[in-house]
């Protein structure tokens, strides 16, 4: 495990690499697949990437909560969560490739 | 959404791109997370969400159809983290 944390700058410099197209340019489809993912979110809709997983949007009711530390009750609001199920590929591919 | 619906998407914003190489842009994108994670990487989209790698500990577990008791391994799992600016647009704010 080599445990170093990639950013948008490595995508970028991966799309760079694989299609003939400027560093900035690279950079701008990089952001724009993300705005275009997250758009579809928070229209509600859920995002099905094939082979790499589902990010879905799941309403979460009203409850009442607990400070922790103070042991106070707080109202939790309802609320949208996402969340992602990853493909059964890349449960394979990452338990695989972390496996010693 | 699904991946073609992206992919027509990028490939309506940016006409001057072959639609094959849009479809080779998001594939890429998607192949690197995975090969990211594999490698035990994170991958921190800020605004968007983390993608990272959680260890499950070796466990006995049991087959829920016979109750027989099988030890099952180690194993690493993909998981994701939604960034505070999507969980904010989520929620309207």
């Amino acid at each position: 495990m080599s445990n170093k944390t990639l950013t948008r700058m490595d995508l970028s410099e991966a799309v760079f690499r694989e299609v003939g197209l400027s560093r900035n340019e690279s950079a701008q489809l990089v952001e724009s697949v993300l705005a275009h993912m997250s758009d579809a979110l928070v229209k509600g809709q859920n995002v099905k990437i094939s082979s790499f997983g589902t990010f879905s949007v799941r309403d979460k009711a009203a409850r009442v909560g607990r400070n922790p530390k103070t042991g106070q009750e707080v109202p939790i609001h309802p609320r949208r969560v996402l969340t992602f199920r990853p493909s059964h590929l890349m449960k394979d591919r990452v338990a695989a490739g972390n496996k010693q | 959404m699904i991946r073609s619906e992206l992919i027509q998407r990028i490939a309506d914003d940016n006409p001057h791109l072959y639609q094959r190489d849009v479809e080779r842009i998001v594939n890429t994108i998607f192949e690197e997370i995975i090969e990211a994670m594999s490698r035990g990487d994170r991958v921190e989209l800020r605004g968007f969400g983390a993608f990272s790698v959680k260890k499950r500990d070796a466990r006995t577990g049991r087959n829920p159809r016979t109750g027989e008791s099988v030890e099952v391994e180690e194993k690493h799992v993909p998981f994701f983290k939604t960034g505070k600016l999507l969980r904010d647009r989520l929620n309207g704010k």
